[in-house]
């Protein structure tokens, strides 16, 4: 505990307070990236599940095996993965690139799930009644599906981004200089491990807290019936 | 030449065929209704008309022309001609009444904005719900949906209107409004083909009547023959036991 006292001002530095700021950032934009991407490819790969026809089979069976494995694999091991495949191929990719391709895999995998679910659960006969007018299945599942959808996918969604900010940790296991990378850095150099890592504690509390608010207030606002009303008017103007 | 000609259709849900071998016709300006049992196949072939379920032989003419259900063009075409209502009203939950009326004449069938919502408007009054354009469905009645899917169905501009038990989802005192406008349309000389358990309206609007069992036609002719004086065990059956009570 002394230790930890002495320490405080050598460890509270602007210096070291940088370092750990661009860290977070490194975190929350990955975070950020990977989910983003994770979110807009999880609609395609859901729009291509829901192919018809025979001739569709084999993209249908690939969308299905895509989630199915990346949901079944520890992201530490997509990590090495993509980080072993990508060095194969080329040696310029950046870690923090290689650790964002990783992460986008993964969240495709998990978001397309919770889609899934959302677009599921909007009634057939609301998909029904646009066929029959014409609409093409794109304009179905923009115009009427999506909306509708939105309030059950959201909630989920952010949930998914909160926990996942945590996971992200994992890729301090290549080098990424993120919060954990930083944090076991600043260990090595001879700072205590409880001040360090109580610290690291706490960026990543202070990341994911505002999130998972939004998301509560999300889940409360969209629960009425007409939140999925105010939803439309943010999402589609 | 008949508008409508259906012609020994058969239909199937995935490996089930529910329509085996369905005939009947229909005269431009003509009310036609389908009524039998629940089960009978009369919403699927409202359904295999718009494309909504799959038509696996047989085939259907519009003024004497085949349509062929396996050509998704052809498909679009009946869909152009052909709107349907369904019981469950099905408006989209996510619009207010006026978008839920004028978004496929202007996104799907590309007429002008403007056009479109005057013409919507004029609809919505046929139905009596011209103040009710801003409402969501949600805020609406079961009624008043109905009306809106009506109107939503008339601005497509369909040469026939199919409506598949309109009124049975409704509370009885909501069911005459229903009625009274599609009366009124069939006053205007628009083509119908009806599914409904109203045998007092089917009997006063249709001048023709189909009687549908276990996916057949079974018998078909004007509403006083087929209610008065059915010739099948079948009819005289069903309509035995719904007339009595
Ligand atoms: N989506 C569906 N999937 C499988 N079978 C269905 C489906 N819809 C209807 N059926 C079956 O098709 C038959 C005819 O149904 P339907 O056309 O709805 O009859 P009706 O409208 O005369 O009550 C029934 O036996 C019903 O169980
Ligand atoms: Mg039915």
């Amino acid at each position: 505990m002394e230790r930890i006292w002495e320490q405080l001002p050598r460890f509270f530095t602007a210096g070291n307070m940088g370092l750990l700021a661009d860290a977070a950032l490194h975190t929350l934009s990955m975070t950020f990236v990977g989910c983003l991407a994770g979110f807009v490819f999880a609609f395609v790969l859901v729009f291509l599940r829901q192919t018809p026809g025979m001739w569709a089979a084999p993209l249908r069976m690939v969308c299905i095996l895509y989630v199915e494995v990346f949901r079944r694999i520890p992201f530490l091991v997509v990590i090495y993965l993509v980080l072993f495949f990508i060095q194969a191929v080329t040696t310029d990719a950046s870690l923090f690139t290689i650790a964002v391709v990783a992460i986008c895999i993964y969240a495709i995998a998990y978001t397309a799930e919770i889609v899934r679910g959302g677009i599921e659960s909007v009634p057939l006969t609301q998909v029904e009644a646009a066929r029959a007018m014409n609409f093409s299945r794109l304009q179905t599942l923009v115009m009427v599906v999506l909306p509708q959808a939105m309030p059950v996918i959201i909630p989920p969604a952010i949930a998914f981004a909160v926990s996942f900010i945590k996971d992200t940790a994992l890729v301090s296991q290549i080098g990424v200089f993120e919060l954990t990378f930083r944090g076991k850095e600043l260990n090595n150099k001879g700072f205590s491990g409880i001040l360090v890592f109580g610290t690291i504690a706490m960026s990543y509390f202070i990341i994911s807290f505002p999130l998972s608010m939004l998301g509560q207030y999300l889940e409360k606002r969209l629960a009425t019936p007409r939140g999925e009303r105010r939803l439309r008017k943010i999402w589609i103007p | 030449m008949p508008h409508l000609a259906v012609n020994d259709v058969c239909a199937k849900y995935g490996s089930l065929e529910v329509l085996h071998g369905i005939g009947f016709e229909v005269d431009r300006g003509e009310v036609v209704s389908l009524v039998g049992p629940s089960g009978s196949g009369k919403s699927t072939v409202l359904r295999a008309l718009v494309g909504l379920t799959p038509v696996t032989s047989g085939h259907v003419e519009v003024d004497g022309k085949k349509i062929d259900y396996g050509s998704s063009q052809a498909v679009k075409a009946a869909r152009d001609r052909m709107a349907i209502v369904f019981q469950q009203y099905n408006l989209f939950q996510n619009m207010n009444v006026m978008r839920n009326v004028t978004l496929a004449p202007i996104k799907i069938k590309g007429r002008p904005k403007a056009q479109v919502e005057a013409k919507a408007i004029e609809l919505l009054d046929l139905v009596g719900l011209s103040e009710k354009r801003d409402a969501y469905p949600d805020q609406l009645s079961g009624g008043q949906q109905q009306r809106v899917a009506i109107a939503r169905a008339l601005a497509l501009e369909p040469e026939i209107l199919l409506l598949d038990e309109v009124t049975s989802a409704l509370d009885p005192e909501l069911v005459n409004e229903v009625l009274d406008t599609i009366r009124r349309l069939a006053r205007e000389g628009m083509t119908m083909i009806l599914v409904s358990h109203e045998m007092s309206f089917v009997r006063e609007v249709s001048s023709k009547v189909i009687f549908m069992d276990d996916g057949k036609v079974v018998e078909s002719g004007p509403p006083a023959e087929i209610f008065d004086t059915p010739k099948s065990e079948r009819a005289r059956d069903f309509f035995g036991k719904i007339l009595r009570h």
